[in-house]
């Protein structure tokens, strides 16, 4: 059977864990800061070690960020307990990680995704985060190292952990919902939204069915995916993996699976039998959480727009019958660019030349990008949508404008990109024209093709200064 | 007829008057009680620590408050003992455990600053059975406390060392704590007073936890007004613990004399069955005494608290398994090293816990694993509740209820030390407070053979003041000789 035909026969089905570091000044459940990138076991405290006696004490704004979340996913917020879930693990330091497991806070939800999908949510429950712990010496892996090292000052960090329902379909879906998901925690605010620092952190259940079937085949849980490319390429691997099992007359083994980035592929972490008995319990050392539904309704009306409504704005002010870049539509909002293309667009740029150097260039320093002030912007599309910039002109003077947060006037003009005054234009082409009278005729006679020669002349005679499309115009504009 | 030996020890509140006024220095307060601890704790092993020089230093800054004319506080100059659960900074908290040995907090638990700031000075940690699970405290790894009353037996626990020494005068008061009757089966055993408060009302932040919706520090004392002022010290709000109850601070010593005139009180007559005959006799005494002194005394049943035990014994141990899952050896503590971590948490434990704490850490992840939960923890829950119910329904009759503390007077060492039936039996009657978060209090009421047994005063949340006052008026019944402190004895003299 060839690839096309077993993907025809065979569907992906994927739900996702997706760990959320929530962005608040200290730990969920002590004052310990809550930092990334500190000197090791230095955020630390008796609460966040779980020294003998201690006793936690929740932390409000991340309450708060945990309904911002829920809120913009369309959860139900509801009263919740906190359960501990036991477990040994060095880098735990009660060996029990609190948590919440059948009184989640934020209850059922969706996430629409830009093409239209929509990817259902179980539940967003708080959590407290681990520590980290560094296998040294030997090759640094679990079971040749010397020893291990344990870092606590993640420890007690606040998390929210989102678990889809199985809607996902494919890698590539499964990679798009991320990347919203990841949009709209970066626009409640509840996080920097970072997967390479780990602040986000995703599991995938992998199965697979034959197209068609109603109920699902047994799924893996795959760990240890810190990017959106290792999320779409152990989706991959899984499948494959798995659909070689079941055509083989195999059946899969439901378990718990290790992602190596490296070799690409996916390898047994824990069995069935060997999964935990997390022997969950309400946490007695907390009261019940109940938020008032005022509170809620204060958090639900304080949110900003979430991104399926930024991407809707955007569309409206592009307002052409051409068809909708959905891609740069997409990548501006996930990176928080779409509010400097409205700006623009309300100051009057060409809306789709400003989407464009958004999504495009300006996409490549989105931290930087977002601090471009909008007449800045603004000047840069004009100045390329009036040919007084080339496009490869106007690029470097973006490239520029993000290091510097010069204005474009002052960045081309030290480029010499200048646009050259339309009198000076006018005047390099009357004298390329009294230079070149015989050129000059045959182009007014219709042959286009000396008109080339004489834009060159042109772009001499101004030392490249010139905008070739002016140029072009200028030419084209004093044909008899 | 021979002195009164109790003239040569004043009460905490007569202790902090005569510092207070500068009658008496604190350092000579202390001294005499670091001078008690020297003669008798060979003999009686109350402390694992004695904090002799910590005290010193520590009633000297009071005596220089005293002499500066600031208020050294309520409690000034009162030695103290506090049971090796509560931590202290830079002084070394075991729990009465191996696994805990030579691990010294950085922080101190709130009662405990609480209590310096209320003037009282800490002499010592004592002993207790391992992470409070014990009613004898021959469960100690650091060996078994006497019963002052009879050193052939013990003083009852799990805070068997506070009570005793209170009980032989090697502390003024003491702190407790309280998950299934810690603080009040010894405190009836050694002739002592102690309260378990309301659940929330002391702040267990630094207590090291046993069972964390049960455990309650307390008050361990000679007498109902030197408890109640020591409750008064250490019931502060604490944001540090989320299940500490903000309530205006009470004022219950000063309560003690308004009687109890026309207060309804119930005897528990489900318990009455089970008690030893002195321990039967000793309430139907209290209960007549109380009567002539206004109140209306009825028996009453309320059969749910009889379930109360059982569902104990699958709640506690399931919580402590938690709680005792951080002793891994990866931290602080003991460290038994092993070729990888899971083994070497394994090895740890396994040299670090002794047996009960084991049996119970076993049974608690018995009782929570996948397939178990609901035919028992789940089902105790339920129990619990019932209880709470039973007596929801009894005080919408009485004001407080009366029982015996515990089914007999004190045992001999190593009678129940091998059979945990029995042991966990000692708690009958205290547990069902526990598991109501309401207070109770254990007060000396008679000698049954020559050891004194304990009458409970029971009430609902908050009750503590109508709690205290018929404690005062059972206190006041009281046979005088039945209450501490005096001096060790070996034996029995019945």
């Amino acid at each position: 059977m060839n690839a096309n035909s077993r993907s025809e026969k065979w569907e992906t089905v994927v739900g996702l864990e997706v760990h959320a570091e929530l962005l608040t000044k200290t730990k969920l459940f002590c004052s310990s800061p809550n930092a990334f990138g500190s000197e090791p076991n230095t955020n630390v405290c008796p609460v966040c070690l779980g020294l003998p006696g201690s006793l936690p004490v929740l932390n409000e704004h991340a309450v708060e960020l945990a309904i911002r979340i829920g809120t913009a996913l369309g959860s139900t917020i509801a009263p919740s307990v906190f359960h501990r879930k036991n477990y040994f693990y060095p880098d735990m330091p009660k060996d029990y990680q609190i948590s919440q497991y059948d009184e989640p806070i934020n209850v059922g939800g969706r996430v629409e995704l830009p093409d239209g999908s929509v990817v259902g949510i179980v539940r967003a429950h708080i959590e407290e985060d681990t520590g980290k712990t560094s296998h040294v010496g030997g090759s640094g892996r679990i079971h040749t190292a010397d020893y291990a090292l344990v870092d606590y000052n993640r420890a007690g960090v606040p998390l929210v952990e989102i678990v889809s329902e199985p809607d996902i379909r494919s890698a590539e879906q499964a990679r798009s919902y991320v990347n919203e998901l990841r949009a709209i925690l970066v626009a409640t605010g509840a996080s920097d939204g970072r997967l390479e620092e780990g602040s986000i952190r995703i599991d995938a259940n992998v199965s697979v069915r034959e197209r068609g079937a109603t109920s699902f085949g047994t799924r893996c849980e795959v760990k240890n995916l810190n990017s959106l490319r290792s999320l779409g390429r152990a989706i991959e691997y899984e499948t494959r993996r798995q659909v070689a099992i079941l055509e083989s007359g195999g059946s899969v083994t439901q378990e718990t699976r290790h992602w190596d980035e490296d070799a690409g592929e996916t390898s047994t972490l824990r069995s069935k039998e060997e999964a935990f008995d997390y022997r969950y319990f309400a946490e007695p050392d907390l009261v019940p959480l109940a938020p008032s539904s005022e509170s809620v309704e204060a958090i639900r009306s304080d949110l900003p727009l979430l991104p399926s409504a930024r991407r809707e704005r955007l569309k409206v002010l592009l307002a052409t019958e051409e068809p909708v870049p959905t891609e740069q539509l997409t990548t501006v909002v996930t990176l928080g660019l779409d509010d400097l293309v409205a700006a623009s667009i309300a100051l009057g740029a060409d809306s789709r030349l400003a989407l464009a150097r958004a999504a495009n260039e300006a996409a490549t320093q989105p931290e930087l990008a977002r601090m471009l002030a909008p007449a800045h912007f603004t000047e840069l599309v004009r100045l390329e949508a009036s040919g007084e910039l080339s496009a490869t002109q106007a690029k470097s003077v973006l490239a520029e404008m993000l290091e510097t947060r010069r204005s474009p006037d002052e960045i081309a003009r030290r480029l010499g990109f200048e646009a050259l005054a339309p009198k000076e234009l006018d005047a390099a082409i009357d004298s390329v024209i009294a230079a070149h009278p015989d050129e000059w005729r045959r182009f007014n006679e219709g042959d286009d093709k000396v008109s080339q020669f004489l834009l060159g002349q042109v772009m001499r005679e101004t030392k490249g200064r010139a905008n070739g499309k002016a140029v072009a115009a200028s030419l084209a504009g004093r044909r008899g | 007829m021979s002195p009164d030996p109790r003239s040569e020890f004043p009460s905490a509140v007569e202790t902090a008057s005569l510092v207070r006024s500068g009658e008496r220095s604190a350092r000579a307060v202390i001294e005499s009680t670091l001078e008690r601890i020297a003669r008798f704790e060979a003999e009686l092993h109350c402390f694992n620590l004695v904090t002799d020089v910590d005290a010193l230093s520590a009633a000297d800054a009071v005596d220089a408050l005293v002499a500066a004319g600031k208020d050294p506080g309520p409690l000034a100059g009162v030695p103290v003992a506090l049971k090796d659960n509560m931590c202290t900074r830079s002084i070394p908290t075991t729990a009465g455990s191996r696994i805990l040995e030579g691990w010294i907090p950085p922080y101190d638990a709130t009662v405990v600053s609480a209590l310096r700031a209320g003037g009282a000075i800490v002499v010592g940690k004592t002993n207790l059975d391992e992470f409070a699970m014990g009613s004898s405290t021959e469960n100690s790894a650091f060996g078994t406390t006497r019963n002052p009353w009879d050193l052939g037996r013990v003083p009852g626990g799990s805070s068997g060392g506070s009570a005793a020494a209170v009980a032989a005068g090697l502390a003024t008061v003491a702190l407790g704590s309280d998950t299934g009757g810690s603080i009040r089966q010894p405190s009836a055993l050694c002739g002592v007073v102690g309260v378990k408060p309301t659940y929330g009302l002391v702040s267990r932040y630094g207590l090291i936890a046993f069972a964390s919706s049960l455990d309650q520090i307390g008050p361990i004392a000679t007498t109902v007004a030197d408890a109640a002022t020591l409750l008064e010290v250490i019931a502060v709000h604490d944001p540090a613990d989320s299940t500490s109850l903000n309530v205006t601070r009470s004022r219950w010593s000063t309560d003690l004399a308004e009687g109890i005139e026309g207060l309804r009180v119930g005897v528990i007559e489900d318990f009455l069955a089970d008690a030893a005959p002195g321990c039967q006799s000793g309430v139907r005494a209290a209960a007549e005494a109380l009567a002539s002194a206004g109140a209306k005394v009825e028996e009453v049943a309320v059969p749910s608290l009889m379930l109360g035990l059982s569902a104990y014994y699958l709640i506690a141990p399931a919580e402590a398994s938690s709680n005792l899952a951080r002793y891994d050896g990866v931290r602080y503590g003991l460290r038994v090293e092993a070729p990888d971590t899971a083994e070497m948490n394994s090895r740890t434990r396994a040299a670090g816990f002794g047996p009960e704490v084991k049996r119970r850490i076993m049974l608690g992840t018995y009782v929570l694993s996948a397939g178990y939960y609901d035919a028992y923890y789940a089902q105790a829950q339920r129990v619990r509740t019932l209880v709470a119910r039973g007596f929801a329904e009894a005080y919408e009759s009485f004001d407080v209820l009366l029982s015996p503390t515990t089914p007999s007077a004190a045992f001999p060492i190593g009678e129940k030390s091998n059979d945990p039936i029995a042991m966990y039996l000692s708690d009958l009657f205290t547990i069902p407070s526990n598991l109501a978060g309401h207070p109770a209090v254990s007060v000396p009421f008679a000698l049954d053979q020559g050891l004194p047994i304990g009458v409970q005063v029971l009430a609902p949340a908050l009750g503590e003041s109508t709690m205290f006052r018929v404690a005062a008026a059972v206190e006041r019944a009281a046979d005088p000789m039945a209450r501490g402190p005096i001096e060790p004895r070996a034996k029995t003299n019945s």
